[in-house]
């Protein structure tokens, strides 16, 4: 509930800062970071939230100083182009034919106008900040579990030690209060996904929460990675099913011919439905998490754009409740990494429940 | 337009991330997971077979400790019953040897007593002897020296007697 209040406090500042910038946008030059301007560069919330929180070619450390990322691009007419993201000069420049434009890459004229049909053709695969934060826990995760294993193999029959010891309450906890619990007896065989599902969120949310380079990519704050999370769930849960499941679905048991009509297509949609929630459900949660905190950290130069003595004196508070937010999000980061193998886990449980009696009838 | 992207899955992401994904879940599977659940199943069924084997142990303990008491039971009940008997076998030897000592008493007092009774009669039977020879000696003396006065012969003879008589009786 609080958090609610929250979130629809700070979407109002970030909508009413949009509405700003939207605004300017008509009577001056669409990008704010040109410094030649005449006063001030205004501060923006919306932008410097969504900024944060969207993905980005070249990973932006400070000021003007970006980390420049591979920039991958198949173009169904032109080919393969693979050059680095600081060709764009953050959006300034055009290059190839190519340019940056809110976030994405388009296919520009000679003249620098936007070429709506070539862009249509790009396929962008470029290395952005989340896909190398992506590579990143991948290799984290790797070094980290075989190192681990190795240390399971070396002391075999030993009490757990070190990095073995921090994981392993987590990998029981998986392994008895969620697979144990939700699937039944053959978790076994759905371990190495859930434990993998787990830790991938549990250490994308944690690292999103990292302001330094190189972690902070908002990962599973972005809906693109919670959709491929979701999507693994449903080909893990479509391809386990079993005949109950699928009888459960396309002819529930038990209830007349006529209803069939009106329930199959709720199930059917209830199949995807479920996925679909795991996927919005991280995504909201964690996007939340950071649009809050860095609202509250923006009040300050909100304020402080009226009178620097106001901005001082909320910069207090802000940093505070910013302080406040990013420990519930550390709480949150658990949970949902939990929420969402727990889900999953539930979800392949239905898939492979065996069939039982059904003695009531809807009549 | 910022918050439309937002909700807009990118390609390239789900591209690298399911490819990612893929890769580290079944190296993970191959290389990490199955180890690990393997040997935390193998450490948990050690340990829960040792519990096992530790409280069969101490049962076995209390087992031989009741076993034990048992036998020390056994033992004083037994070394109990020995020293009854033997007090019983020295009660028993010491009436015997009471039985056994008084009746040899009481022998020895009967033939005490019969050789008294033995003795005191042949000391009669000599004394009467010696009374019978001392009056045949008197009687000769008497004989010798006073033949000739019947009257004090019979006096002196019937004195001596008399004396006789008192000394026996």
């Amino acid at each position: 509930m609080l958090r609610a209040a929250f979130l629809s406090f700070c979407l109002l500042l970030a909508g009413w800062s949009l509405a700003q910038h939207e605004g300017h946008e008509g009577a001056d030059a669409p990008d704010l970071a040109d410094h030649s301007g005449k006063e001030k560069a205004e501060f923006n919330a919306g932008e410097l939230i969504m900024g944060h929180i969207a993905d980005e070619h070249g990973w932006h450390i400070a000021g003007d100083f970006s980390f420049p990322l591979p920039v991958i691009i198949y173009d169904t007419q032109r080919g393969l182009h693979v050059f680095s993201s600081a060709r764009f000069e953050h959006g300034h420049a055009a290059y190839d034919g190519y340019m940056l434009h809110d976030g994405g890459i388009v296919a520009v004229d000679a003249n620098g106008q936007v070429d709506e049909a070539a862009t249509a053709n790009i396929w962008d695969i470029s290395i952005t900040k989340n896909v190398a934060s992506i590579f990143l826990i991948m290799v984290i995760m790797l070094l980290v579990f075989t190192s681990v294993a190795r240390t399971y193999a070396k002391r075999a029959g030993k009490a757990p030690k070190g990095l073995q010891s921090l994981l392993e309450p987590l990998i029981i906890f998986v392994r008895d209060d969620v697979a144990k619990s939700a699937i039944g007896p053959k978790y076994m065989r759905f371990m190495p996904y859930l434990l993998t599902i787990f830790f991938v969120i549990f250490l994308a949310n944690i690292t999103g929460l990292i302001p330094i380079f190189p972690f902070g990519a908002n990962l599973t704050g972005n809906i693109a990675i919670t959709f491929t999370l979701a999507v693994f769930t449903f080909i893990v849960v479509t391809l386990n099913g079993n005949k109950n499941y699928w009888q459960h679905i396309f002819a529930m048991p038990g209830v007349p011919k006529w209803v069939l009509i009106i329930l199959t297509p709720v199930e059917v949609l209830g199949v995807f439905l479920k996925p679909f929630v795991l996927m919005i459900r991280l995504f909201a949660n964690m996007a939340a998490g950071h649009i809050i905190a860095l609202s509250f950290f923006s009040l300050i130069f909100v304020f402080g754009a009226t009178s620097a003595a106001v901005g001082y004196g909320v910069s207090v508070v802000s940093l505070a409740f910013t302080i406040f937010m990013t420990i519930l999000d550390v709480l949150i980061s658990f949970i949902q990494a939990y929420v969402f193998t727990f889900l999953s886990a539930l979800y392949i449980g239905a898939a492979l429940e065996e069939h039982h009696e059904h003695k009531e009838s809807i009549v | 337009m910022l918050l439309a992207s937002l909700v807009q899955p990118a390609f390239g992401l789900i591209f690298w991330m399911t490819l990612s994904f893929a890769i580290v879940f079944f190296l993970l599977a191959k290389f990490a997971w199955k180890p690990i659940l393997k040997s935390l199943h193998e450490r948990e069924q050690s340990i829960e077979d040792a519990i096992g084997e530790a409280k069969k142990a101490r049962e076995e303990v209390a087992a031989m400790k009741a076993g034990n008491e048992e036998l020390l039971r056994e033992a004083r009940a037994e070394r109990d019953l020995m020293l009854k008997e033997a007090r019983d076998i020295r009660d028993k030897e010491i009436a015997e040897a009471k039985g056994r000592a008084k009746a040899e008493g009481d022998a020895l007092l009967a033939r005490a007593r019969e050789e008294i009774r033995n003795e005191k009669n042949a000391a009669i039977t000599e004394m009467k002897n010696q009374v019978g020879e001392l009056s045949i000696q008197v009687a000769e003396r008497i004989l010798r020296e006073k033949l000739g006065d019947k009257a004090a012969q019979q006096a002196l003879l019937d004195k001596v007697l008399k004396e006789s008589d008192i000394r026996l009786s």
